[in-house]
Parts: C-alpha cells; structure tokens; sequence
C-alpha cells in the first residue's frame, strides 16, 4: 500500500518542480553571494526568520543570513547530527535546542555553510526576538564567538491575541530609535523610506502569489502539500527573499505552475513524483523533522495522505489571514508583521487558526509532530490537541521527534503513528457510512 | 519568637498544598481576592495596590502526585507547570480571582494560553516584561503593561487603586526587599546562622502570605540569629545558580548544605529581589515601578543581558560580592533558560578560576546520593587545591 522509504536515494531521482529548482538556484546565488560578503564588503546581518526584518535590512544593503535555515539545511544534508555533538561536547546541554546546537556546532568546526560555501561573520546580530525564548539566548551565544553590535528588538507576544496600539508604538519606537541608526552605521548608508517602500511593495506582491498556491490546498484534490511541499514554497519569502524582484518572480512562477496543475485536477508533487490519489486531507501543526525529511514526508505520500493546511508554514508570517506588507506604513507595518507570526500567537489563537483550516479546508482530521527542541511549539500542544478535536470532531494525531538531531526520528514509531492514525480516520469513514 | 517556631510556621505553610493560609485570608473579610503569579518576576506592588494577595504559584514539588498533569505534558517539557496545572485541576487554586504568568520562557507564556482555556471565567494575563534597556523606549512600555494590569485586576477586584495607594504599596516592598536583602547579607556573612535551608522557608512562607506579616517574621528570624547562633563549620562557600522558575525540592537545598557547602549566594526565589534597589516614592508610581525595572532588575537568565561580555563577568561578580569559593549549577531538567545560559556563565566563572560544578534536578527529584557525592567532592576539592 504505502511506498517502502528511501533514504538512500540520490538527489538525481528526486522528482523536482521548475520552481523548486529556481528556488535551488536562488538559493546558491545567496550563499555565494555571502561567502564574497568579506570581498565585496556587503554587510552581513544575521536574524531569525520569525518577525525577520528582509525589506528593511536589504534597503541598507545588508545580505540577510539566517541560522534557522542553516540549521535546517544541515539537518536534512545529514550534518547535523556531528554538529550537535560538537556543541554537546562544548558543554551545551543535551535538553536544549537543537537549532542553537546545530549551529554552535557548524561554528566550531570552520562555519561551512549548507551550501558548502564559508559562511561570512556577521556585521550585525538583529535578534528579533519574536515568539521564541532560545532565540534570545541563540544570540547571545553567538555573541560570544563574533566581535560585533548586536540589536535587540523586542516584539510583544500577543497574550491576549491582539496588538495593541501600545505594543505596537513599542516596536516602530524600536526600529526607528534602534535598529534604523544600527543598520545605517553598519552600512555606511541612510535610511532610505522610498527604497524600503519599494521593497514592501514587492514584498506585497509575493504574498498575493503565496497566498493563492496556500488557497488553492482547498480544490479537491489539492494541487499542492501545504507542510512537506509548504516549507519549500514559504522558503524564500521566510529568508532572504522577501522584498526582493527575485522573490517576486519566484512567486508568479510558482502560482503559474501549481494554477495549472490545479486547472488540470492534479495532485501535489512528491519527491516520488505526482501524487496519483488523494486519500487523505490532513492539517498539520508543528515543525516537521529535518534529518529524514524525505522519509517522514513518504509515509504519508506513500498512503496518498495530503497536507491541505499547516501552520508552520505560517511562522514567518500569517499572510494567508490578510496580512500584506503595506508600503504606505513602512514601520507600522513591519511592526504588524513581526506581531503576527505563528508562534507569536497566543494557544487559543493557534487553535482557531487549527480549527478554521480543519473546516475551511475539509480535512479529514489534524497531525501534530511535535519537537522535543522547540518549546515554544511544544508547550501545550496537547491541550490544542484536545481542544481542536472537540470543537471540531475531527481526529487528531501526535507524533513526537525534533528538528535536526537525528537521535530523535524514531521511524519506526513514528510509521507505526502515521498508519495507526490513518486507520483511525478510515474507521470513522466506515463507521459514518455504514 | 524563637528560630525554631519560625521555621515551624514556615514550614506548615510550604508544606501546605491547599494554599490554607491564603484561604484563611480571604475568608476573614469575604470582599477579598487573590491574585496568583508564577516564576519569575510580577511587580506585587499592583496587586497589592487593588487590595489583593499575591500568591507565589511555585509548583508541587516533591509532594504532590501527578495525576492529571501529565496528561497535558510531553515528557520533554520541564516539570513545573505539569504540577501547576496539577494543583489547578485538583482545585487547589480555585480561591485565586487572577493569574499573571511572567515572560520568564515559553513553557510559562504557554501555559497562559493553557489557562485561557481552561479556565475562561478567570483574569489570566501574560506580562512581558521590559527586554529593551533603553531607559525611554522601556519605561514608556512596561509603563503601559502595568497599566493595563492594574486596570484588569482592578475590575477583579472591584478597588481602582490611587496613586497613594500604589505608593503605599511600593513603600511596604520596599520594606520587604530590604528585608531580603538583609537576609542575605547575613547569610552572606554568617552562613552558619542562616542556613539555607531555613532562609528558603521563610522565602517561600513570603509568597503565600501578606507582605507585612513576612516583613515581621523576616525581622523576628534575623533576631532570633542572632540571638541562638549557629555552630560554624569548615565548609565551602558555594553560588548556587540556576534555579530562579522551578524550585528544587527542599531536600536538595539540605543536601547541598550537608555536604559540607554554605550556601552564600542564590537565585531561588528570585522574584521577590529581582528590583535591587528602593523604588521612588516620588512622582508618578508606575513611572516610579517602571524605572526601578529599567535601572535596578538584577542580572538574570530571563532578561537579555546587552553587555557584550555580561554573561562572562556575571559569576565573577557574583563570587566575588559573596565571597565564594565556587559555583554550583543547578537547574531543571529542561529549562531553556538555566540550560542556555550555563555554557556562557561557566565558560566566564572558569575563566576566572571559579570551580564549578553542574547537575540538573526536577521539583520531585527523590534521590539525593548523586547530588550529595557531587556536592561533597566539590566541598573538599576546594578545601585540597583552593578557588581562586
């Protein structure tokens, strides 16, 4: 029934998109464009994806680097593993993040990025510190090893799911009185309103396209997987992407290609190839595993199981709920954003967001992987768990494994999970149609 | 009253998980309101202001069976808020009329959420406190948070405090920080006469109590001290560091103690000293809060350190205002931030020349015999080869 896992196959047999590979390209530009950084004197300003400041970072010129994605590149290159032993061995706790490992580890043993290129120091440290405690401490770490400024901006967690307008004055205070002078020091240059403008414009522009491929998971069959082939597709407007002419055009490509396969009736692409039958609609909440990734993502492809809607991929913005980057607001707007990622939300708030996906989408039912390094997912998981099964009735699913140490992805446990699950779906089906 | 009743009264009170004597006050006056918090840092003044008792939520510990807890936890979550959620759902805080959870990590701003929903009829608030140092930006924001915290409880409570009020409330904390720091002055300097052990009831009996009445036990404890001192004894002086949120249990603290280490220095508790100095009585209150925050918090693994070389000196400083011969890590199972800083602290007080040791421990650890031999070898080898 389902297709066996293949770990071992070589990237030649992986089924790719144009998009993917434009993605991939891009990609590489980046990284090399980085690795010149120290030649070619571009500022190097490392951030977090959540609440990652792109437009206005790259309106001074700077090249935005962020360790999250390292992190997770390393994982699924199958590095990661080696790099969190360094850490460990450096006296990091084993109960801690493995991103912030992952990363400590790549330092010490030379700073070789993903893409095999040297990773340049960084000229600045932009710790956004948005809906996630690690990373205030990540940079703090970091600090230690680079002899640079580093800039704190403090987004306000949504407690009572809203901003405020105080919360709100708080952060544009920031960026205006704090991180504007830091990025114009770091650069040389002036803060420059018409550049960013443009940026957000295009920033705009972008999240239009993402939003209709996110959309289009509500066709039956969906064109697209909104987790496994989801991270791919929020890839560059999570890093350094956004509000740039590039990431616009890897948008409308991108809308193009899955516009035209859901004209068609088409099922996502796998890495095995097109999906041939949607047989199960699923939402899923929660990073997935890194370091068998392909695997992890085959055991539900393998049994024609679909994700039509995921909150993680909203992370780095919740744009499938209205929200735009308004170039009219320059910093009002980069402040919106920044409060509105996902895990700057408050639980109930990320119940709803679960609920109306589970109804807006038809899901058969919701999967919650849950990472052993990732508190600020973790926390209360079961809870939601609870909480989305009762107020929609649809069956929920746990799986437990982390993001990048590999001592972690039990895949035999987690096969076992995924089929248990699915037979609990098929059960039902049975149960309401007898 | 002697060292002994004190330490009794103390006692009675950690030991109760019922929360008795803050029932006890509510039922003297049936207008009264209780407002819990959790780790680490609520300004108390606001809730005292609106005529409620703050109550310190510090968990279960190690006699509190998890029933329903679990059930709401991965096993790779700290212990703490398996045991709050224990105490709420066995309806051991069912006297409380609000529930402030601190931005001490996202384990606890969860937890808000948690409660949200759990609990929808109940004033539950998350406080992010002040991670920006800037004097302006930061007070004008923390400001405001506390406003606003002082509007909701004072709709629970049904007393809009005035600005005399909340003077009142910083001059009567104020009173009891200097209580504190007193206390650990004289532990500081005569560590045989304040064991740790019994500092920490008196603490702990302080989250659950009046202010006032712990400002009078506190002052009846470092007279009674002084007046049947303790027999000194040839121990190390040790900081122990890293266990601000989730209190180990008390049988750890004794261990410690008994395995030949004077306790000079600490971060249990924190939040009852996490402002180091006299808030102004002067001008506008909240200004006056907001400010003491931004000019007086102490160094802390849950506020951004912004001096570069911050985490570094933080132990050195530490040993040194303590006079201490080492640094002994403990901190929970899974607590991000203990856990994250450790690298960074013990990278800075080794290299210094501070010895350190390290253990994680949970709330219901049970066996001792690690932590003893640990702390005994790390006793004595500062006795062999020295400190510094």
């Amino acid at each position: 029934m389902h297709k066996p896992a293949d770990a071992g196959r070589s990237e030649r047999d992986v089924y790719k998109d144009r998009s993917m590979v434009l993605q991939k390209e891009m990609i590489a530009r980046h990284f090399e464009r980085l690795e010149r950084a120290p030649e070619t004197k571009e500022p190097v300003v490392y951030t977090f994806v959540p609440g990652n400041l792109t437009e206005l970072v790259r309106s001074f010129g700077c090249l935005p680097l962020l360790p999250e994605i390292n992190a997770l590149q390393s994982g699924m290159r199958g590095k990661s593993g080696d790099y969190i032993a360094e850490a460990e061995k450096a006296g990091h706790s084993e109960d801690v993040c493995t991103y912030v490992k992952c990363d400590i580890g790549m330092l010490k043993t030379g700073n070789i990025g993903p893409t095999g290129t040297r990773l340049p120091k960084p000229d600045l440290l932009l710790l956004s510190y948005t809906g996630c405690y690690t990373f205030m401490k990540w940079f703090e770490l970091l600090r230690e090893e680079y002899d640079c400024p580093t800039v704190f901006l403090q987004i306000p967690y949504q407690g009572d799911g809203t901003l405020s307008p105080e919360h709100r004055k708080y952060m544009e205070d920031q960026l205006r009185e704090t991180l504007i002078p830091a990025l114009e020091k770091v650069s040389g240059r002036p803060y420059d309103e018409d550049r960013l403008r443009r940026n957000l414009a295009l920033s705009a522009q972008a999240e239009d396209d993402l939003v209709a491929v996110l959309h289009s998971a509500k066709q039956k069959p969906s064109p697209i997987d909104a987790y496994f082939g989801g991270v791919y597709y929020v890839g560059p407007i999570f890093s350094a992407f956004r509000g740039t002419e590039e990431g616009a055009e890897y948008y409308r490509v991108l809308r193009q290609e899955v516009e035209a396969r859901a004209a068609q009736g088409l099922g996502p692409i796998t890495p095995d190839g097109p999906l041939e039958e949607e047989k199960y609609r699923l939402v899923f909440e929660g990073p997935p595993n890194w370091t068998s990734f392909r695997d992890f993502w085959g055991m539900f492809a393998g049994e024609g199981a679909v994700s039509v809607a995921s909150t993680y991929t909203k992370v780095g913005g919740t744009y499938d709920f209205g929200f735009r980057h308004d170039p009219e607001d320059p910093l009002g707007t980069l402040a919106d954003y920044c409060s509105g990622c996902y895990t700057n939300l408050n639980l109930p708030g990320r119940v709803d967001m679960l609920v109306k996906y589970i109804e807006e989408y038809q899901a058969d039912g919701f999967l919650i992987n849950s990472v052993k390094s990732c508190n600020s997912f973790s926390a209360g998981q079961l809870m939601m768990l609870r909480e989305v099964e009762k107020r929609t009735g649809q069956p929920g699913g746990f799986i437990e494994s982390d993001l990048v140490d590999p001592r972690y992805f039990s895949a035999a446990n987690i096969k076992n999970r995924v089929e248990s699950y699915l037979q609990m779906i098929d059960a039902r089906r049975a149960g309401k149609t007898a | 009253m002697t060292r002994a009743s004190i330490i009794d009264w103390a006692r009675t009170l950690f030991e109760d998980l019922d929360f008795g004597s803050v029932r006890r006050w509510l039922a003297e006056n049936p207008g009264r309101k209780a407002a819990g918090y959790l780790p680490v840092y609520i300004p108390r003044e606001i809730p005292h202001a609106c005529g409620m008792l703050p109550v310190g939520i510090h968990g279960g510990g190690d006699h509190l069976e998890i029933i329903k807890g679990d059930a709401f936890y991965q096993s790779y979550i700290c212990h703490l808020p398996r045991s709050v959620i224990e105490l709420a759902q066995s309806g051991r805080l069912d006297m409380l009329s609000a529930v402030l959870f601190p931005s001490t990590c996202d384990v606890i701003r969860n937890l808000s959420g948690m409660w949200q929903m759990l609990y929808p009829d109940l004033y539950v608030r998350y406080v992010d406190v002040p991670q920006v140092l800037d004097h302006e930006v930061g007070t004008a924001f923390w400001r405001e948070e506390m406003h606003s915290i002082l509007c909701g409880l004072a709709e629970v409570s049904g007393h809009m405090p005035s600005d005399d009020d909340l003077r009142q409330s910083i001059s009567i904390y104020n009173q009891a920080r200097s209580e504190i720091r007193a206390l650990y002055a004289m532990r500081r300097d005569e560590p045989w006469n304040v064991p740790t052990e019994e500092l920490y009831l008196l603490m702990r009996a302080g989250e659950v109590v009046p202010v006032e009445q712990f400002i009078e036990m506190s002052r009846a404890y470092r007279k009674a001290a002084v007046e049947e001192p303790g027999r000194m004894r040839d121990n190390s002086r040790v900081v122990v560091n890293g266990s601000f949120c989730e209190q180990p249990p008390l049988g750890l603290i004794k261990t410690i103690e008994r395995a030949g280490c004077y306790i000079v220095d600490d971060d249990l508790l924190l939040g009852n000293r996490f402002l180091t100095d006299d808030v102004a009585l002067d001008g506008d209150p909240l200004d006056a809060l907001a400010s003491a925050f931004i000019e007086h918090s102490c160094k802390s693994s849950v506020i951004y350190e912004c001096r570069q070389d911050g985490k570094k000196k933080l132990l050195a400083e530490k040993v040194e205002q303590a006079k201490a011969d080492g640094v002994i890590f403990a901190a929970p199972s899974f607590c991000d931030p203990a856990l994250l800083d450790r690298p960074m602290l013990r990278k800075g007080a080794e290299a210094s020349g501070i010895p350190c040791i390290a253990f994680k421990y949970a709330e219901n650890s049970g066996q001792f015999q690690q932590f003893r031999e640990q702390a005994g070898t790390f006793a004595d080898s500062i006795k062999l080869w020295g400190g510094q």
